[in-house]
């Protein structure tokens, strides 16, 4: 054994060397911690992004910008980016994470889709979805969506006026509401795997609601098939009622005659009303409901009544207490 | 743990503390915040707020269970951390939600309960961070300073209420942090009621008897 008194003095590392070493050691554990860290944190918690490939629709008919002002169809503001409208959603069949929707839904099945249209109607029938999309050629609909959670978008949507569905089917002089309810398929829905809400997703509308030519079962959106995120193949869109009355990916709809159950009002009855129409003037329990976050835009906007359809819709409600019927 | 190994910790926590506020600023400056960039840092800086205060209660129980002393040197930077999340977490609700409007932030949280639940959090944690420094240890005494900063469990358990109330309907996340929260606060119960107890003294027991 080497004694200690025997170590030349050219085999002891220069403490320089020694201490360069060690702090050479130490940065490198403090970049790659921070790197891990940055990285969970991203895994954690990043805002969603992707394309969006589904088909382009054809023959949408565009009309002038003139004649759909009056009529509601078409809403002179900047329009929301396709990007935020496909990865922004509440659509809790696949995540309740608005990010998260997105790549929760991707690759959703929907060949072979129909639709039970049932109930109070003359002729009920279960109609493909081709067949169902032939009843009259989409239009293009530019609509505000305010959602209850206090954001907004502008959306062009493509379909038709639910009333040209319903005239099909010949709803009976009995038929007081129409029901809608979404798919139910837990293995295509992962979020129906779980329990936050009672499934499968229900809505619904008074028949003048219903029949009202705003009211619009819309099947794509900026040109092309709704993207699965935004409800795909075939969902409701009402602008001037908070977005979770517009209910997505529609297997049903059942014309009744007393009012239906719908899933929100159910869940918290305190909070979210059969009716929920955009309403400045009442706010939700926890949160007001007098301004939004313009989705693309810094900074709130004031809420407008009826999300800006009152000339349009005012008159379905008339002599209505609409802060009993929120 | 050697004096420089300690110190070197901490700055491996001062730096990673700052990650998630780096990334903020570097996707907020890149535009990579998602379609509500707004919502985005709110609701970012009001989870790194929990995310730190839920650490900083777990200090105290870990270092009891490991016997590793040396863990109690990281519980101020980890009060301080949440304090400061917590601080730019208003800031981003005040700036971006209310438009730096005193009146518009004031009017919504008399209005807004889990707004006052955050309120009160956040105040809580006010005097832990103006008393965290040695000097002020000192000044108050241990025991007052000990006294005082129980307030982290209002802190805590507001903020996970805070969090727990404004959620819609999928209170899983809240659920997290209060199953975690409890715990924590379930084991200091714990130990308080297995605390030695004062053995009489010849004094007591004079009286006792």
């Amino acid at each position: 054994m080497k004694e200690a008194d025997k170590i030349s003095a050219s085999e002891i590392t220069d403490p320089a060397v020694y201490f360069n070493r060690r702090n050479f050691i130490r940065t490198g554990i403090l970049a790659a911690s921070a790197v891990a860290t940055g990285f969970v944190y991203r895994r954690l918690n990043h805002p969603a992004t992707g394309e969006i490939k589904t088909a382009k629709l054809e023959g949408v008919i565009t009309t002038s910008a003139v004649t759909n002002a009056a009529s509601g169809f078409r809403v002179d503001e900047q329009e929301t980016s396709l990007e935020n409208i496909t990865h922004y959603n509440n659509f809790y069949e696949f995540s309740t994470d608005k990010e998260g929707v997105a790549s929760a839904a991707s690759g959703f099945e929907t060949k072979g889709w129909r639709v039970s249209v049932e109930g109070l109607v003359n002729k009920p029938g279960v109609f493909d979805l081709g067949d169902l999309l032939k009843i009259s050629p989409p239009e293009e609909r530019i609509y505000r969506m305010r959602c209850v959670e206090g954001w907004s978008m502008v959306i062009p949507w493509a379909g038709f006026s639910l009333s040209k569905l319903l005239d099909v089917v010949e709803p009976a002089s009995d038929a007081k509401f129409v029901a809608f309810e979404t798919l139910l398929d837990p293995r295509r829905m992962p979020g129906q795997q779980g329990d936050v809400l009672n499934w499968p997703y229900v809505e619904g509308l008074r028949m003048d609601e219903a029949m009202h030519p705003l009211t619009l079962l819309a099947s794509g959106l900026y040109g092309r098939a709704l993207p699965p995120q935004d409800g795909a193949p075939i969902r409701l869109v009402i602008p001037w009622k908070y977005g979770f009355k517009g209910i997505k990916s529609i297997v049903k709809i059942k014309l009744v005659a007393t009012q239906p159950r719908t899933t929100w009002s159910e869940y918290a009855p305190n909070e979210y009303g059969f009716y929920a129409s955009v309403n400045p003037h009442v706010d939700h329990p926890r949160w007001s409901q007098a301004t939004e976050q313009r989705i693309g835009e810094s900074g709130r906007r004031p809420t407008l009544m009826f999300n800006g359809y009152e000339e349009q819709v005012g008159h379905l409600y008339a002599g209505m207490d609409l802060r009993a019927n929120f | 743990m050697k004096d420089s190994d300690l110190r070197f910790a901490k700055l491996l926590l001062l730096v990673n503390g700052a990650v998630p506020l780096a990334l903020l600023v570097w996707d907020q400056a890149h535009k990579r915040l998602g379609a509500n960039p707004q919502n985005f840092l709110i609701l970012t800086t009001g989870m790194m707020t929990l995310i730190f205060l839920v650490l900083t209660m777990a200090v105290t129980p870990l270092r009891k269970i490991t016997g590793l002393n040396w863990l109690i040197q990281f519980r101020r930077m980890l009060g301080l951390y949440a304090f400061f999340y917590g601080c730019l977490h208003f800031l981003c609700f005040f700036s971006l939600d209310r438009g730096f409007s005193v009146s518009g932030t004031l009017s919504e949280m008399v209005k807004r309960k889990y707004l006052v639940v955050g309120g009160i959090a956040l105040l809580a944690m006010v005097p832990l961070a103006v008393t965290s420094t040695n000097a002020m240890i000192k000044r108050l005494g241990g025991k007052r300073w000990r006294v005082l900063h129980r307030l982290a469990y209002v802190a805590a358990i507001a903020g996970v209420i805070h969090y727990y109330m404004q959620v819609k309907a999928d209170v899983r996340k809240p659920l997290v942090f209060a199953a975690v929260l409890a715990i924590l606060l379930g084991y200091r119960l714990i130990t308080y009621w297995q605390r030695p107890k004062p053995v009489p003294t010849a004094a007591t027991a004079a009286k006792q008897g």
